[in-house]
């Protein structure tokens, strides 16, 4: 637990890790774009506008992936208070939200050659919009408060709170939406999905994991030298 | 004046190596002390030493960032039932409903603490020692800061517990209510309880001294010249925000 | 002496329900609230029975759901910025009793009186007939749930300066699913379908409220007292 419980440790690692996931995301958004873009078929029913989905899907799993990271560095801080857990959750809160930002847009212009409108209040879009205001609630929580670490506190009770309501939001969605639209939606994916169209999907998936951390090893060294900082010039207020 | 004649069952309370850090900053560190059952502890120390601090951790308020806290051989934890059962605190606030009267102010706060109702005749006499007898009926956005404060010392006699933790229990009093909190504070004394007092006036109650100063690493600190002072900043710090 | 504790919440929870029927307390504020935040849907949306009527359930939850928010936002504010939040975090009770003691109150005080005069707002709104016993059922279930996890966000903000909106943003999105399943169950009795399906998730969220809400409020009381 306690390895990577010192700063320096911390960066080593990452710096170790840093140029794999770069070249990782590199590779795979190269390989995928092009797969997705240009080598995949059109589907039969949707035509070019299907090659949406190699953005969107990827970036709804990430968006529910990185809550769920949160969710744990904010256990983790709650339980164990190790110092680098809430800046954990505090680095990854603004990728993740820029992901279920991805997917609502995404999804958005998705939907106007699909539904025939920009927003359509489907169940997977409205829960996916929930998640982005609890996004929003957490980055809030720790603009909110001078004193870092009980910002971090705060908003680890916050995460944890809505992770155990997700569940519920997302089931009460699905609830609401089949109670207002009864199968009017159109389905995605369908239950086969041809390996054309999974590869490309599957690598895309790849990128954005790599990407997630790529930017989140970043992130946490920027939160790790800003905390420095502070620290420095509280000292020079001291002195 | 109206005191159940009871004495209390208390136990010596210390702390050893207590240190604690906020916003980053160490406030103090290596702090011992010991008050036995029947003893005063005066806290004395410069603004910002970390007096009310102190108190606030002893109170279960703030977390220890080291050592710990002893009630006869019990450590107590922050937010322990037993430690929260065992002391009264009275910082700077007076924890007082501005649109309620005094007795109801008093009343609810004896049943918060304690379960029980209080009875009118106790309730008058422990207004009487600080002259507010007239007022119990009064609502407190009536009353001067001066009263609300006498008012907010109530609370020691209230929820009748053995360990005071006061913050400044002299600030605005008159002679003539100085007189009444060092009786008081005798005779809770005298019955076996305990008393930590952070002030800077004498009360007129004999007291050991604890100097949070002595405690204090930055106070040292301030003689010591840029980097070195930046070195020693440091090792104030959680370990894990040290520079290697 | 262990403490009565049955005695020391009840006390937390009549002083509460003092307090928010006292000089300067929420219960008459939220309660003029509700009333004119309803009919300013009939100005916006136009008087036409038929509109109103299909809009009723909607707005009445919605706005009782505000209220309840604008309520909450004093909950512990006003015990952190007088001190007596440290009195209360020394009684026999803990935290989560006392969060408990006063998210009951907040409920009685609060916002069983919005729930009372619903009936009233059920007939400016044009509310079905067979929606009324429904609408009060599924406020009665499902606005527990609306108070504790209000309590959390309130407890959050207790020490931010202007906490209301930023407790807005924590707190609505929890909301959602109470929302839902209210206003489904008037929609479901108004459609002569059952709305017990809709009750019962109510219900359901509402316990899973009762099981975090104290708990979750306690420690993020505990942090504001730091």
């Amino acid at each position: 637990m306690h390895r990577f419980a010192n700063p320096a440790e911390f960066n080593r690692l990452a710096d170790r890790i840093l140029p794999w996931s770069l070249a990782i995301m590199a590779g795979a958004f190269a390989a995928g774009l092009y797969l997705a873009l240009f080598a995949s078929p059109p589907d039969y029913q949707q035509g070019d506008s299907v090659r949406i989905m190699y953005v969107h899907v990827p970036a709804a799993w990430m968006a529910m992936f990185t809550y769920m990271v949160m969710a744990g560095a904010s256990f983790t801080a709650l339980v164990w208070r190790h110092p680098l857990a809430d800046l954990a959750g505090k680095a990854a809160a603004p990728i993740g939200a820029t992901f279920t930002a991805l997917a609502l847009v995404t999804g958005s212009l998705w939907g106007k050659p699909m539904w025939g409108t920009y927003w359509e209040w489907d169940g997977r879009m409205t829960s996916v919009l929930v998640l982005f205001f609890l996004y929003l609630g957490y980055m809030a929580v720790w603009q909110s408060m001078d004193d870092e670490a009980k910002a971090g506190r705060a908003a680890s009770i916050l995460a944890l709170v809505g992770v155990a309501n997700i569940p519920i939001i997302k089931f009460s969605v699905d609830w609401w939406n089949t109670l207002h639209q009864p199968a009017s939606v159109m389905r995605m994916g369908g239950p086969t999905i041809d390996g054309t169209m999974l590869w490309p999907l599957l690598i895309m998936a790849l990128a954005y994991k790599a990407y997630f951390v790529t930017v989140f090893l970043w992130r946490m060294k920027l939160e790790i030298n800003r905390r420095k900082l502070s620290v420095l010039s509280q000292a020079e207020v001291y002195g | 004046m109206d005191q159940s004649a009871h004495s209390f069952d208390s136990q010596t309370l210390s702390g050893h190596g207590l240190a604690c850090r906020r916003g980053g900053r160490l406030v103090f560190s290596g702090l011992d002390f010991s008050v036995a059952p029947g003893r005063l502890l005066f806290l004395h120390g410069k603004n910002g030493s970390g007096k009310s601090t102190l108190l606030r951790l002893i109170a279960g308020f703030l977390p220890a960032s080291a050592g710990d806290l002893r009630y006869g051989t019990d450590v107590w934890d922050r937010g322990d039932a037993a430690l929260s059962e065992t002391l009264v605190y009275a910082g700077h606030d007076n924890g007082l409903k501005t649109a309620l009267t005094l007795r109801e102010n008093s009343e609810i706060y004896a049943r918060i603490m304690t379960g029980r109702p209080i009875a009118a005749d106790r309730l008058l006499d422990m207004a009487d020692v600080f002259g507010l007898g007239a007022l119990l009926d009064r609502p407190v956005r009536y009353f001067s800061s001066g009263q609300r404060h006498r008012a907010s010392l109530m609370r020691f006699l209230l929820a009748d517990r053995p360990v005071w933790l006061m913050d400044e229990p002299t600030v605005g009093l008159d002679a003539d209510n100085r007189t009444a909190l060092a009786t008081l504070m005798q005779h809770h004394l005298d019955r076996g309880g305990i008393i930590l007092a952070a002030s800077h006036d004498p009360i007129g109650v004999a007291g050991d001294v604890l100097n949070v100063d002595e405690c204090n690493s930055l106070a040292h600190a301030k003689d010591v010249a840029g980097g070195a002072f930046v070195a020693q900043y440091n090792n104030s710090l959680h370990p894990f925000w040290r520079e290697d | 002496m262990a403490a009565p504790l049955r005695s020391v919440f009840m006390a937390v929870l009549a002083r509460d329900m003092r307090l928010a029927w006292s000089q300067g307390g929420t219960g008459t504020m939220a309660l003029s609230f509700f009333l004119i935040a309803v009919t300013l849907f009939a100005f916006g949306v136009g008087p036409e029975p038929q509109v109103l009527s299909r809009i009723a359930a909607g707005v009445i939850w919605v706005v009782a759901l505000l209220a309840c928010l604008l309520s909450l936002d004093r909950l512990y504010q006003a015990d952190f910025e007088d001190g007596s939040l440290d009195d209360l975090a020394l009684s026999p009770l803990g935290l989560a009793g006392v969060a408990g003691a006063k998210i009951l109150a907040h409920w009685l005080a609060t916002v069983l009186p919005l729930i009372l005069i619903t009936p009233l707002l059920g007939l400016f709104m044009h509310l079905g007939a067979d929606g009324y016993l429904v609408l009060i059922a599924s406020l009665m279930i499902g606005t527990p749930a609306l108070s504790l996890i209000g309590s959390i966000g309130a407890a959050l903000t207790v020490s931010v300066r202007r906490g209301g909106v930023l407790m807005a943003l924590l707190v609505l999105p929890l909301y959602v699913p109470t929302l839902i399943f209210g206003v489904g169950a008037v929609d479901a009795a108004l459609n002569m379908v059952t709305p017990m399906e809709n009750l019962a998730l109510l219900g359901a969220v509402s316990l899973v409220a009762l099981v975090i809400g104290p708990i979750a409020s306690a420690a993020a009381l505990r942090l504001a007292l730091e």
